[in-house]
């Protein structure tokens, strides 16, 4: 039998089993918490950490999506100080590589962009790395703009997940990290891609997107099909 | 009294702000009632003047020219709207940061060129090292982004100025 627990988040009382996370639960009872890395259908990773939270009782704060809930949580998921938060995690998303809202395929179907403005970000207090970012193009459908890349890791895990082919991974470090397909060669030499696009539906810019769309036309209109072969999976026992 | 001085500027973009503001249409002719428009590249006047109340600038600062002229707007005005995509975050004209100017110019002017291959040195300004957004070189009031801010914005944004009242941008987001 599941252990469900009771909490508390933002003031309101919820239920959750054993199990979920803080993200999960709050989905389930409608409040909002923001994040560009999670994706229901595949694992959870902590990478973009706008989910952040407050947990009375702990002075640090907590990725909603990595957070199991127990019994009796207090959780704040909205105050002054994690607005600030998610407005620089925001900002300097935007400010780490080339992010050209005008002239991005996913220009009005990007979850960067609909954050900023969620956020009421008008501006970036930051200045511009602008660094010189390649872009590859050389699969035959899709192509990849490390530009407007950041480092959700959803292309990693839905490739190595539901498709199963691990194509993507992750390279160097810091300001250099990449996503790269295979070893680091060029996405049209992958002997692993399967050519199924999963990668390119689950990303939340315009990083991945089908070749020949035009700015803004690059919606991910395929998503909801993640969620169910997650189901799929599972019940074939894999 | 006198009626408040505004002013428009267009720096390093493309127009479309301004095309913007041109279609607020009728009402337009409501803010210039209660304004007058001192300057600007929809008015025919040289100078740009001084005691401005409320400037929209549009483009970014990507030439020793708009790095003049920002400075003088920013000494005449009081109320400094940074307006539009390429003046917040230096948008499109900043693609250009990460290749550096003179690999740029060599692109444009030398490499894709058969007549008279030269990199225009005479009469047009000298680029900059880097395009740059309005506030990282002057002090900026207001922040109204968009690829281009929508009219309503815009009028949302003047009417409020024109009142005294702080801008409501709310809705306003980077592209379009």
């Amino acid at each position: 039998m599941t252990t469900v627990f009771t909490l508390q988040i933002d003031g309101r009382d919820v239920a959750g089993s054993e199990g979920q996370t803080v993200m999960e639960v709050a989905e389930e009872n409608g409040i909002d918490i923001p994040g560009l890395c999670h994706l229901e259908g595949i694992h959870d990773r902590g990478a973009c950490r706008l989910c952040m939270v407050e947990i009375a009782g702990t002075p640090k704060l907590a990725a909603a999506c990595m957070t199991t809930i127990v019994e009796g949580m207090d959780v704040t998921a909205h105050s002054e100080r994690l607005l600030e938060y998610r407005r620089a995690i925001t900002e300097m998303m935007f400010v780490e590589r080339n992010h050209v809202c005008a002239v991005c395929v996913a220009n009005n179907h990007c979850e960067l962009q609909d954050m900023a403005a969620d956020l009421e970000l008008t501006h970036f207090d930051l200045p511009r790395i602008s660094p010189k970012v390649d872009i590859d193009a050389s699969h035959r459908l899709f192509a990849i703009d490390h530009n407007r890349c950041i480092l959700c890791l959803r292309c990693v895990r839905v490739c190595d997940e539901i498709e199963g082919a691990h194509t993507w991974d992750v390279m160097n470090r810091g300001l250099d990290t990449r996503v790269q397909t295979d070893m680091g060669i060029p996405w049209g030499d992958s002997t692993t891609c399967t050519s199924c696009g999963k990668c390119v539906q689950v990303c939340p810019t315009g990083a991945l997107f089908e070749k020949g769309r035009a700015v803004a036309s690059g919606s991910k209109r395929q998503r909801p099909f993640l969620p169910w072969l997650k189901v799929v999976k599972e019940e074939r026992g894999q | 009294m006198s009626k408040p001085r505004v002013a428009t500027v267009w720096l390093d973009g493309c127009s479309g702000c301004h095309m913007s503001l041109i279609d607020m249409d009728e009402r337009l002719l409501d803010i210039f009632e209660r304004a007058d428009l001192v300057y600007g590249p929809l008015v025919d006047f040289k100078e740009f003047p001084e005691n401005v109340d409320v400037c929209l600038v549009e483009g970014a600062v990507s030439s020793e020219d708009d790095l003049h002229k920002i400075k003088l707007v920013r000494e005449r005005t009081k109320t400094l709207v940074s307006f539009g995509d390429c003046a917040v975050t230096s948008n499109v004209p900043g693609m250009r940061n990460p290749i550096g100017v003179a690999p740029l110019l060599d692109r444009a002017y030398l490499e894709n060129v058969t007549l008279n291959p030269q990199i225009p040195s005479d009469v047009v300004p000298k680029l900059l090292p880097t395009s740059t957004p309005v506030h990282r070189v002057v002090k900026v009031d207001v922040f109204l982004p968009g690829c281009p801010p929508s009219a309503d914005l815009i009028y949302t944004l003047l009417d409020d100025l024109l009142a005294g009242r702080v801008p409501d941008v709310t809705g306003a987001r980077f592209g379009r």
